[in-house]
């Protein structure tokens, strides 16, 4: 069996999965959300538009609720203080969670153009919040947040300097570029090629902010201790910086599938390479190193690790193995003519 | 910091009623959605489809809105009851953990099969719904374990001033988790069940689409009389169980201050507000309180004057509450055996009363089930966790400011979700089912043709 500090070390792996999970498969959805009133120009294609992410955001958005539930039932501590010290922001966030999710399911439920440009705006503003303060903040969490051992709350201020904006538009970039891939994969008609040039561009203003990120974080933070520390490491953030390029190579071929996933890859390989570089830290503080939670502070008991993990092993294959079967059930390509969205 | 504390408390007194509403319509209607699948896939009757959509379509409204604000209530333990979260979160974090991981995946995916596939893959119709069913189910069963645990906690240690998980399957096989989970379920029933009765009666009333909200109100009515029928039942068993382990809550039930065997029940009776015994006790009949609180007419009960004062919760909020809530299932008894009995005679369609009533009942089953909710949450009163810690000591050192922009921002907000939501269930219900046949026509081909986008019915 697995010693206490193994299991938790694992676990400390699981917690960063499932948030990578959850940017990976969100980003998409957040992306539909920011492109939507640009991208749709008559009601078949915002019905065309809302069945590419329908079947599928609400089982992406259960990553994130599991993400926070496993951080509380496996890292109770960190539970306890990243949720409080970062309250402000949380609450933004989760104000944008439900704008983002009714807009997208009422604006065609409803009548008049008032209900449906105030879902519609909805939708997008929801989106757009959700991912700006979701960059920032998580880039706020590699940067180190500004907490003292009093674990003072985090003002949504001290967030905003250069480095968390710079994750937050990070984050939007990549949504945007995920999300108009993953539309061009599904749709056919003028939204394809509408969709597929968004891809084009925004593909151009990913690649300088990660690489201005890429740069930020080299400079600013403490991230990169442990890839000094173990160079192969350093295979992470080049792998994603490849897979970043490979979006383009297949993006130029017509492969569009493929460059969404190479999309998703790279937004995976960005978050974790944060996350390696945290580890064992959990909570990092910008104003008093020691101050900074790490893993053996925050765990739950042998026990209570133990069974989580036991649950996960059996539970998390299923979960993908059906989430994976409701992707190839709604594999068709979405047509105008045909798409119905939420009525 | 008791400002901290009252705002946190109100906040999630908010948060939880508000989440409150949409989860039981949740769990009641998708077994009978679920059944008029099954049903449909048995006997090919298109009726049953039609019911499906129908019905269906009320429900993901309904469970939009349960979605957005249960996000909440998975982060707010660690927000405003961050000391509590330290405390517990060996014990609390792992059911929460397992409910997203077992029931919220499985519910999220198989109701989105379930929207957008069910005219393209009408085979995974019933199954995809009782996938729903078992994951909102299964919700249930987890969150009440985590709830259980606060009430009645059981299969723990404390180290270092903290609970420490000690066996699993005692959290889990708790008994006070499973009588309230049964009790929640059956309530949850009689939510979604009247209103199927209410919106049914609604077009009954008006003679519109007979056939079709006729067999609705039928299945919805046996539901209902299964529930009220169970609904005092379980609720006296949990009661018993409660008055066991959890003493003051139990004497609050019925406002009883004089600990002693052989308690007379009060036909009316009024805590006082100083929450030191009662003004007035009228109506008195003997050894019924033992009766109902400990099954036996000569049970010996704990009055609340033998409760230090600090350890009492409000009674007279767990009083009403308590009254409310079991005046309000006895109702919900006699209104389903009346419907029972006119539909057994065959004179539904001519009960105009009930039929006119129905459509304004439909508020109240959430009313008791909040209130059956508020009288578990405000009868555990002062502990957060019975016994082991204090509401007081669990709130987050967090600023005024904060708690009140989120306090806030959380009730206009929700507000208008739940504006937005009533406006979109009353108008889809009133429309009526998509195809518009009348009894006797035959059913047209369900989705509209593509020309023209579908303008909303």
């Amino acid at each position: 069996m697995l010693s206490y500090d193994a299991l938790s070390v694992l676990w400390f792996i699981l917690w960063a999965v499932l948030w990578i999970v959850y940017f990976t498969l969100d980003g998409y959805t957040l992306g539909v959300g920011i492109l939507f009133p640009f991208l749709r120009k008559n009601e078949r294609e915002e019905a065309q538009l809302q069945e590419v992410v329908g079947p599928f955001w609400n089982g992406n958005e259960v990553w994130l609720i599991t993400a926070g539930g496993a951080t509380f039932a496996a890292f109770p501590l960190v539970y306890a203080e990243m949720f409080s010290t970062l309250y402000v922001p949380l609450f933004l966030i989760l104000f944008g969670l439900f704008y983002r999710a009714t807009g997208l399911e009422f604006m065609s439920k409803g009548s008049g153009r008032f209900w449906k440009a105030s879902w519609t705006f909805a939708f997008f503003g929801g989106s757009l919040a959700v991912a700006l303060l979701l960059g920032v903040a998580f880039a706020n969490m590699f940067y180190g947040l500004a907490f003292d051992r009093t674990m003072n709350a985090v003002t949504l201020a001290s967030l905003l300097n250069p480095y968390g904006i710079l994750g937050g538009l990070l984050f939007v970039a990549f949504a945007v570029l995920s999300g108009s891939l993953w539309t061009a994969h599904k749709v056919s008609g003028p939204l394809h090629d509408r969709a597929r040039s968004v891809a084009g561009w925004a593909w151009f203003v990913v690649l300088g902010l990660h690489g201005l990120f890429l740069s930020a974080t080299a400079n600013r933070t403490t991230i990169l201790d442990n890839y000094n520390a173990y160079p192969i490491l350093y295979v992470v953030p080049a792998l994603a910086l490849l897979l970043l390029l490979l979006v383009r190579f297949f993006y130029a071929r017509g492969r569009l599938l493929w460059s969404f996933l190479m999309t998703s890859g790279a937004i995976a390989l960005t978050t974790a390479t944060g996350f390696i570089g945290m580890f064992p830290r959990m909570l990092i503080s910008r104003l008093d190193p020691a101050a900074s939670i790490t893993l053996y502070e925050a765990r739950a008991s042998e026990l209570t690790l133990s069974i989580m993990l036991f649950v996960a092993v059996i539970f998390v294959p299923i979960v993908i193995g059906y989430q994976l079967w409701a992707y190839r059930l709604f594999r068709a390509k979405i047509r105008p003519e045909e798409a119905k969205g939420y009525r | 910091m008791p400002d901290v504390l009252l705002l946190s408390r109100i906040q999630f007194a908010v948060t939880i009623m508000y989440h409150f509403l949409f989860v039981p319509l949740t769990l009641g209607l998708v077994l009978l959605v679920a059944i008029m699948e099954t049903l449909y896939a048995r006997t090919k009757d298109d009726l049953y489809r039609r019911m499906a959509d129908f019905w269906g379509k009320l429900f993901v409204i309904n469970f939009a809105l349960g979605v957005v604000t249960g996000i909440t209530m998975e982060f707010q333990f660690g927000t405003n009851w961050s000391e509590y979260s330290k405390f517990m979160g060996d014990i609390f974090g792992a059911p929460l953990a397992i409910e997203a991981l077992v029931a919220f995946f499985l519910e999220s995916t198989f109701i989105g099969i379930w929207i957008f596939g069910r005219e393209r893959f009408p085979k995974l119709r019933a199954l995809s719904m009782w996938m729903v069913a078992l994951g909102t189910t299964l919700s249930s069963l987890w969150i009440i374990t985590a709830n259980g645990f606060m009430q009645n906690p059981v299969g723990y240690t404390l180290v270092d001033g903290r609970v420490h998980l000690e066996n699993f399957w005692a959290v889990l096989f708790n008994p006070y988790v499973w009588y309230m989970l049964v009790h929640t379920l059956i309530g949850s029933y009689i939510v979604g069940s009247f209103f199927v009765l209410g919106v049914s009666a609604y077009h009954l009333l008006r003679r519109q689409h007979v056939e079709f909200f006729h067999r609705s109100f039928k299945l919805a009515l046996a539901l209902a009389l299964f529930a009220t029928v169970m609904a005092p039942l379980s609720g006296h068993l949990a009661g018993l169980n409660a008055a066991k382990v959890q003493p003051a809550k139990a004497a609050a039930f019925e406002s009883i201050w004089e600990s002693g065997e052989a308690q007379p029940f009060f036909l009316l009776a009024v805590p006082s507000l100083k929450n030191d015994g009662n003004i007035i006790e009228w109506g008195k009949i003997p050894y019924l309180g033992s009766l109902l609180t400990t099954n036996s007419p000569t049970g010996y009960v704990k009055g609340l004057g033998d409760i230090p004062a600090d350890e009492r919760p409000p009674v007279w909020i767990v009083f009403w509450s308590f009254r409310l809530m079991v005046g309000l299932g006895l109702f919900f008894l006699a209104v389903a055996g009346y419907a029972w009995w006119r539909e057994r005679k065959g004179t539904l369609l001519e009960a105009r009363g009930l039929l006119k009533a129905l459509p304004y009942f439909i508020p109240l089953p959430y009313v008791a089930i909040n209130l059956g909710w508020v009288v578990t949450e405000v009868g555990r009163q002062p502990w957060i966790v019975y016994g082991l810690m204090k509401t007081a000591d669990a709130v987050s050192p967090i600023s005024i400011g904060d708690i009140v922009f989120s306090l806030v921002g959380l009730v206009v907000f929700y507000t208008s979700l739940i504006i937005a939501d009533v406006y979109l269930l009353v108008k889809h219900a009133k429309a009526g089912p998509e195809v518009a046949a009348s009894p006797g026509e035959p059913p047209a081909k369900a989705p509209k043709a593509p020309a023209g986008r579908p303008q909303e019915a």
